[in-house]
């Protein structure tokens, strides 16, 4: 009897966290909204989108995000040019030409810097990047846009080969020997079937690397110089929405409007980066049909 | 024209360069974080409470608030991930919920971290009012790894055959004996690697913990889990930023300490992985 009551209840916990996530997400969701949406009483929502100006304690405040979407599209795409070549050449070479010794040993480097926080990484751009930035272009400041896509390409790079090479390696094996049948190169064969055949795990790992950038917080604060202003090129100063979020809500009053206009950006980044998630699922899921 | 063959060269020797491109920055970074830091640290550095405003003393408050947090994560996130997981391999045949489920974990996995931290705010120290404390952080950063234990997990059970539940279940267990005895024991070494990969997660990350949990500048330890604490990854991005004039060498030797219990981490997961999958018998 006790044995009876103990499976009941250890199989309707199992059952409960197995819906846990689902619940997690629509909670996260939910209290982004609650807090998010008392901003728009006051603000309507094209100005909050479209307004040029962020100036959240001026009097009257402002909250124009606009700057904020630039800044944060401006770095995610000088971070996607330098990682998406580099990341899927990278994912290439591991999965179709190094050695089966040296790809371990290239992965678990990989992994590694997929470990490294991005805390650190930020730290370490602050030392190394930003100053060599300064003095290669001759800028008053090295806290540039540049300084951030630098940085964060190294962020999205462990994703994009992860994933990518993940794709390459599970290309059935017959195409590739089809390939070297009719007399192909190593090489034909990798750029007309092996990477054509996993194009769209690719696109997917480029995807979810471009999320994982738009969503950095730490390592984009601490080189980009903060300054939230409708960015005038890659080599000024530029402020994304993440890092808004995170310099800003240590000084806010909960309940102020400014505190509501934090949480309002809290749900532009949700949805932005559920959608990248979603599509890039879908991409793979088609895949496999 | 260029022959089949030269091409091939050609594009082979780009292929490593990029990988070398990515590959050396990483070993250069990790090579001077440890040259410069490792003057920094000593006994005095590990064990102090900071003083002069950061500038002088050392991280030990930081080092204890990140093992609490870390430690909280886990307690909250290993029983939830870990039933989750059963729940996926051993239970569902709904391959409807069975996909929400997976869609809800793929984008836990791809929230931003700075928003975690908001939803953190929002629910434990705002609507549970459990304050800036350890608990608030704790479950912050539980919620963060929970997609990384569920998958890991997962996986762990997936692989393991089925004519080990057969064998059992046909010797007249149960369900959740033939789990229990049957299953678990041996995808635990795959469980135990999402494990330990979460803690690395959790004590690296900054953006969750900072409106939750971290405080900027608090000489002494915590004395309940309702108490604000220092934690590495803040103190880092505080003396680095926040605080003008900090000795340069106690900025990379927290930054090395830092490093090194994230890298351990990883290293002991990727050698329990090996190290089972060469004894793996099945």
């Amino acid at each position: 009897m006790i044995q009876r009551l103990k499976e009941w209840i250890f199989e309707n916990a199992i059952r409960a966290s197995g819906l846990a996530s689902i619940f997690i997400v629509a909670l996260i969701f939910i209290f982004l909204l609650k807090e998010g949406l008392l901003l728009f009483k006051t603000e309507p929502l094209t100005d909050f989108l479209l307004g040029k100006n962020w100036y959240p304690i001026s009097e009257p405040p402002q909250f124009g995000i606009l700057p904020l979407i630039l800044g944060s599209l401006l770095v995610t795409l000088g971070a996607a040019v330098i990682s998406i070549p580099l990341g899927v050449a990278a994912a290439i070479y591991i999965a179709e030409v190094a050695s089966p010794k040296l790809k371990e040993i290239l992965k678990s480097g990989i992994e590694l810097l997929a470990a490294i926080p991005s805390v650190v990484l930020g730290f370490i751009g602050m030392v190394t990047v930003v100053p060599w930035i300064k003095n290669t272009f001759h800028i008053p400041t090295g806290l540039t846009a540049l300084s951030g896509s630098v940085v964060l390409a190294f962020m999205a790079m462990p994703t994009i080969i992860s994933i990518a090479e993940d794709a390459l390696h599970s290309v059935p094996k017959i195409y590739k020997e089809g390939a070297y049948a009719l007399g192909a190169t190593h090489w034909q064969t990798i750029y007309r079937v092996s990477v054509p055949a996993a194009s769209s795990g690719i696109v997917a790992a480029i995807m979810l690397g471009i999320g994982r950038v738009i969503g950095e917080t730490m390592a984009v604060m601490m080189v980009t110089g903060n300054a939230a202003a409708l960015p005038r090129g890659i080599l000024y100063p530029v402020r994304t929405l993440t890092a808004t979020v995170a310099a800003e809500m240590g000084e806010t009053v909960q309940g102020s409007d400014h505190y509501f206009a934090l949480f309002a950006i809290g749900i532009v980044l949700f949805l932005i980066t559920f959608a990248i998630n979603m599509t890039a699922d879908l991409v793979l899921h088609r895949k496999r049909k | 024209m260029l022959s089949p063959r030269v091409s091939q060269k050609i594009a082979f020797i780009l292929l490593f360069l990029a990988t070398l491109f990515i590959v050396i920055p990483v070993g250069l970074v990790i090579v001077v974080i440890i040259q410069k830091g490792a003057g920094a640290i000593s006994w005095e550095f590990l064990t102090q409470m900071p003083r002069q405003g950061m500038r002088a003393g050392g991280i030990f408050p930081a080092i204890v608030g990140t093992f609490y947090l870390v430690l909280g994560a886990i307690l909250f996130a290993l029983p939830l991930g870990l039933f989750a997981a059963i729940y996926l391999s051993e239970y569902s045949k709904d391959t409807f919920i069975n996909r929400m489920i997976r869609l809800a974990i793929i984008n836990l996995a791809g929230v931003p971290s700075v928003v975690f931290g908001l939803f953190g705010l929002a629910l434990f120290v705002g609507f549970f009012r459990f304050g800036a404390s350890i608990l608030s952080g704790s479950l912050t950063l539980g919620v963060m790894i929970l997609p990384v234990i569920i998958t890991s997990s997962r996986e762990a059970l997936d692989s393991v055959p089925k004519s080990f539940r057969e064998v059992s279940l046909s010797l007249g267990a149960t369900k959740l004996q033939t789990i229990k005895h049957a299953v678990l024991p041996h995808a635990l070494p795959g469980i135990l690697t999402g494990t330990i990969l979460g803690v690395g997660r959790a004590a690296g990350e900054t953006a969750p913990i900072l409106f939750t949990v971290a405080a900027f500048y608090l000489p002494r330890l915590p004395e309940s889990a309702f108490d604000q604490v220092m934690a590495l990854p803040y103190h880092l991005y505080v003396i680095s930023t926040q605080v003008p004039n900090v000795d340069p060498k106690i900025r990379y030797g927290t930054a090395l300490v830092l490093l090194a219990i994230v890298l351990l981490m990883n290293l002991v997961a990727i050698m329990i992985r090996s190290h089972f999958r060469s004894q793996k018998k099945w």
